[in-house]
């Protein structure tokens, strides 16, 4: 961590949806806050319904905030007026999971180029077709078959147009939520290529949202835990990786299968620990520790190094008793 | 291979789409014994969905398959059974759980009335007896308080429950083979942990082989005593899973294991 101003800071984002047949509200995102220093990525972690896409989203404004500030390079972005939010979306910009239905099939990749340079008026229409061909070279690909339609391209080839279109704008700052979840092994190990030369190139940031937490050991300086709407644990990736505090960290690492059939078989035979993980807004009953979050509250947040942090009441208690045994 | 439960030999795979044939599974021959587990390894397009399919002579939605080749099921040629007699076999003796579990189950019956049908069609259960089998088994693949759960419907279970859901019904008739094609892709990495030990403790209980299908070589690494790669419609490499991990020979497996991203392995420094 340097002194560097942040390119992104969020703080106590909440996002709150409101209640549905009788069901209570649901708070998806609980005060979350962390900042994304330039020319980093931030990779959030956690299984599905953990919030980490509704962050994602919230953070560029395409969600409803209940809470809480985003300030992209130093301008708060909750309760922009709309004019001036539109002209920073040039600054970030999104990349999704799927690359098969986030491409228009009616448009061929010429004109899903061209549409945002359009929109931001950020080329001069002449240039229009020289900046598009630039960018088919950045990710990688052929600048003559951009009169092609996406579906005459692979998974891969997809992503990589997908890439290319949310670089249009120069922005500096891409949420990348599970951008490589649905291609094979070899094409994601492309595509995390791609996404570091982009990010060395271009100083980009990223928001790296993904349930593969090997994936996001390959791609993030730093890494943040989400549980229940709430970041349990954030720190470099070498610290959270190598020296987890939380339990639901240690959890979700232990249950990484390895690719080594011996070390492989030894964890599933090992007797099946499947610790019942309690702690979501409005939910009650124990924690693995026997606290119930529901009455007593959220628990505080422990700086256990520097720039690493997690929200354990039993911290650092447990981590001495599992020294001890 | 003598005693071998499935035996494939030359089996091949022709879609055709508009009257243009075009060929999928290019002669592939393979075995699989009595309470073995097989894994079977590749990318998307590689075949090894269809080769499952073709097991359970199934057609992907909306287009017709050409097999030709040979599957001995305990010596019996499936490829030359009628519709009838490969109905007693599929889900009987072969079962089948796929990647979706919501695109698998009907969303307007309760998981006990679903369990029942199988159970009813394949072992003559009366009503009452079968629904008594059906709560055995939720209760057997781990759903809390199965009596009850029983009368729920598939969008009132989690992902990874519905997946349990599925292989309680896959196993139901305890059948000799379970073919498990991307089990647990769709799941949190802490389901799969879950699911999978789930597969291997039903394996062992049930006696039944396994063919495990994914492109997950962490998947297959502690889940298979074989493994099968496939690429472009063949098999490309097959053999023992330490050794095939240990010292790959074909360039394709190898390049699919180097391209396997490692936990253990540092990454980028802040």
């Amino acid at each position: 961590m340097t002194g560097a101003a942040p390119l992104l800071r969020v703080r106590d984002l909440c996002v709150t949806f409101p209640p549905r047949r009788g069901r209570p509200p649901v708070r998806a995102v609980d005060h979350v806050s962390f900042d994304i220093a330039p020319g980093q990525t931030l990779g959030l972690v956690g299984e599905s319904g953990s919030g980490k896409t509704t962050t994602g989203r919230a953070i560029l404004q395409l969600q409803p905030v209940t809470g809480g500030s985003v300030e992209l390079l130093g301008r708060e972005l909750s309760a922009m007026p709309r004019a001036e939010l539109r002209a920073m979306r040039r600054h970030m910009q999104f990349v999704l999971q799927n690359p098969y239905s986030s491409l228009h099939p009616r448009m061929t990749v010429a004109q899903i180029l061209a549409e945002p340079l359009t929109v931001h008026g950020s080329v001069p229409k002449p240039r229009i077709p020289e900046r598009v061909a630039e960018l088919m070279t950045v990710v990688g690909m052929d600048p003559t078959v951009v009169r092609r339609y996406p579906h005459e391209f692979s998974g891969g080839q997809r992503q990589r147009i997908v890439i290319a279109r949310a670089l249009a704008v120069n922005p500096d700052f891409v949420v990348c939520d599970e951008p490589v979840s649905a291609l094979d092994v070899r094409t994601q190990a492309q595509i995390v290529d791609l996404l570091h030369d982009l990010q060395d190139k271009l100083h980009l940031s990223y928001l790296f949202i993904a349930h593969d937490l090997a994936i996001v050991r390959a791609v993030a300086h730093r890494v943040a835990v989400m549980y229940g709407g709430r970041i349990v644990e954030l720190g470099d990736a070498a610290d959270v990786y190598e020296r987890p505090a939380h339990p639901y960290t240690r959890n979700l690492l232990d249950a990484v299968p390895i690719a080594d059939p011996a070390k492989q078989r030894a964890k599933l035979a090992a007797p099946a620990a499947d610790p019942d993980f309690r702690g979501r807004a409005g939910e009650s009953g124990a924690c693995v520790f026997g606290d119930d979050h529901g009455a007593s509250g959220a628990p505080e947040w422990h700086e256990i190094a520097p720039g690493h942090g997690v929200s354990c009441r039993y911290w650092p208690a447990d981590l001495m008793a599992r020294r001890a045994t | 291979m003598t005693g071998a439960l499935l035996e494939v030999r030359d089996l091949t795979a022709t879609f055709n789409r508009d009257g243009v044939p075009s060929q999928v599974v290019n002669g592939i021959s393979f075995d699989i014994a009595p309470g073995e587990a097989v894994g079977f390894v590749g990318e998307s397009g590689c075949g090894k969905s269809v080769t499952a399919r073709s097991i359970m002579r199934l057609a992907p939605e909306g287009s017709s398959v050409e097999w030709s080749g040979r599957i001995l099921f305990r010596g019996q040629d499936l490829l030359a059974l009628d519709e009838h007699a490969m109905r007693d076999v599929r889900g009987r003796r072969i079962a089948m759980v796929f990647q979706d579990p919501m695109a698998s189950l009907n969303p307007v019956m309760t998981i006990g009335a679903q369990l029942d049908d199988m159970l009813c069609r394949h072992t003559g259960l009366s009503r009452r007896a079968a629904r008594r089998r059906a709560v055995e088994l939720l209760d057997l693949v781990g759903i809390r308080d199965p009596a009850h759960r029983a009368d729920d419907y598939p969008h009132q279970f989690s992902g990874g429950m519905r997946q349990r859901v599925l292989i309680a019904i896959a196993v139901s008739c305890q059948p000799d083979l379970l073919i498990a094609d991307e089990p647990t892709t769709a799941l949190d990495v802490t389901v799969q942990a879950q699911i999978l030990r789930l597969l291997m403790r039903l394996r062992r209980e049930l006696g039944m082989a396994l063919m495990l299908i994914t492109h997950d070589f962490g998947v297959i690494a502690g889940m298979v005593a074989r493994v099968y790669v496939m690429h472009g419609g063949d098999i490309v490499e097959s053999g023992a899973v330490d050794a095939l991990f240990a010292a790959p020979r074909h360039a394709y497996t190898r390049a699919l294991l180097d391209a396997v991203p490692r936990i253990e392995t540092a990454g980028r420094r802040a």
